[in-house]
């Protein structure tokens, strides 16, 4: 039964026949809230879709030797960790299963990012290996606020179960973690203030340059698995308690849809940041927060 | 044609992504087609995407009369573009070299050096009729799928939409609007 309540976690709800459906739908809702905002009518509904199917049609360059395997092998990792990723998020209350802990699924955001350094690297343009130094830089910057912000939320609780971490009840420490995570999102997401890994009219697409066809496919899914992993993750924090399954999944969905109306509006309606300004805000204005964060929550914890 | 080839026609017709070369143009055609993708015109509304990398592209959009430091690179460029691709021509630069006919620095018209699929005729083309020669050629694209392209498709597109001078004289040559009777 345990099996079964995993396979169905992993592979229904929340997992890949939610997710991806779901992922070109967030996908959607970034451009379309963009072209709303600079006054355009934006891309038709099935957008996404037509991009995926198109590029899976598409033949792609030959590549040989390891770094050649290696270039295939990123966006497969960076889609099956994604997707992995969305498939812990705890929505469904107390389902049994496979319950992964925080740490895990932490792993499993951050590989993707990973995924897309190396792959920058490994393409050898040096466009490529732009966007992946500035990934680099970029990914320690947020990580930083990302991980205390979290550890926060954790470290009040005792515990890193993700089920026990979503029924929380809410408290001031909670909504500050969820403002530091909200503030780390544009960064993990390429958005716009902090889209310079993928600064499209300075270094082109910059990791992805090189890639085409079902790859640069698998590129696009993995960075929708994303959108709904990371807002995912804010959702179940932010979600109340429910017993209802079904209108615990209504509310993550409505919750998700926000955050990324939210990210979308934001990101149309800025510029993007130099490397310098975005590190500098990182690490001086942001960080001071998490600090806060993570030492109420233990003097909380010691407390009580 | 089974269900997968007919959801693979349309969504490449659905999702055309462009990569813009300027061969030595002047800028004018290059300014159209910005303005194309902009709030008045919104090509995005076809699926269309400016990329920064052939690599990401389906449909190559040349502007200008191919000049001796432009022509190596087209050809490079063609060839980073993968399969299924088509090109299209902005502007009466790349199609005749326009008014640089005849010139030592030129090595134009492109069709010398690459397919050419679709051709956009105009000084500069405005806006609609890009969009329209990119609709075009995506559609050129879905039918056409992985096969080299013939040499012969090449389609003209609305020479009556041409150049601010054109339109100028069309406007000029139509009948004034009559006045409504109450």
């Amino acid at each position: 039964m345990n099996l079964i309540t995993a396979l169905a976690r992993l592979l229904i709800f929340p997992g890949l026949l939610f997710a991806v459906p779901c992922a070109w739908f967030f996908l959607w809702v970034e451009r379309k809230a963009v072209a709303r905002m600079q006054g355009r009518i934006g891309p038709p509904f099935m957008q996404p879709f037509f991009d995926f199917i198109k590029l899976l049609g598409k033949s792609t360059p030959p590549r040989s030797g390891v770094s050649g395997m290696l270039m295939r092998a990123w966006p497969l990792i960076a889609v099956s960790s994604a997707a992995g990723a969305v498939g812990l998020l705890p929505v469904l209350p107390a389902s049994g299963g496979f319950e992964g802990d925080l740490i895990l699924l932490l792993a499993l955001l951050e590989l993707p990012s990973m995924c897309i350094i190396a792959a920058g690297f490994s393409s050898r343009s040096i466009f490529g290996e732009i966007g992946s130094a500035r990934e680099a830089v970029l990914s320690v910057s947020y990580n930083v606020v990302f991980l205390l912000a979290i550890l926060s939320i954790a470290a009040s609780q005792h515990t890193f179960s993700l089920s026990a971490l979503a029924q929380l009840p809410s408290s001031p420490l909670r909504w500050l973690g969820i403002a530091a995570l909200l503030v780390c999102l544009p960064a993990k997401l390429h958005l716009n203030p902090f889209s310079l890994p993928n600064a499209e009219q300075e270094i082109y697409s910059g990791p992805m340059v090189e890639y085409a066809g079902p790859e640069l496919a698998m590129w696009e899914l993995s960075h929708g698995l994303e959108w709904v992993a990371a807002t995912g993750l804010v959702a179940t924090l932010i979600a109340p308690h429910l017993i209802l399954w079904w209108l615990a999944a209504c509310i993550f969905f409505a919750l998700s849809f926000a955050i990324v109306l939210l990210l979308s509006v934001t990101a149309a309606a800025t510029a993007r940041l130099q490397i310098d300004t975005t590190v500098r805000f990182y690490w001086q204005c942001t960080l001071i927060f998490a600090v806060l964060a993570v030492a109420s929550a233990l003097f909380m914890r010691y407390k009580a | 044609m089974n269900l997968w080839n007919k959801l693979m026609c349309y969504s490449r017709r659905h999702s055309p992504w462009l990569f813009h070369m300027n061969s030595g143009s002047c800028n004018g055609c290059d300014i159209e087609l910005v303005a194309s993708l902009s709030p008045r015109y919104d090509a995005e509304q076809l699926g269309v995407r400016l990329e920064g990398s052939p690599r990401h592209a389906d449909i190559l959009c040349v502007t200008g009369p191919v000049t001796h430091n432009a022509a190596a690179a087209i050809r490079t460029v063609y060839g980073q573009v993968l399969g299924p691709k088509a090109v299209v021509a902005i502007g009466s630069c790349p199609a005749t070299t326009n008014v640089f006919i005849d010139s030592r620095t030129l090595e134009g018209p492109l069709s010398k050096h690459i397919p050419v699929d679709v051709f956009v005729p105009g000084c500069p083309p405005r806006p609609d009729a890009i969009i329209l020669g990119v609709a075009k050629a995506a559609e050129i694209l879905a039918e056409r799928g992985n096969q080299p392209p013939a040499e012969s498709v090449m389609i003209p597109i609305g020479e009556s939409a041409c150049c601010a001078g054109g339109c100028a004289r069309a406007e000029a040559a139509k009948p004034a609007p009559t006045e409504v009777q109450a």
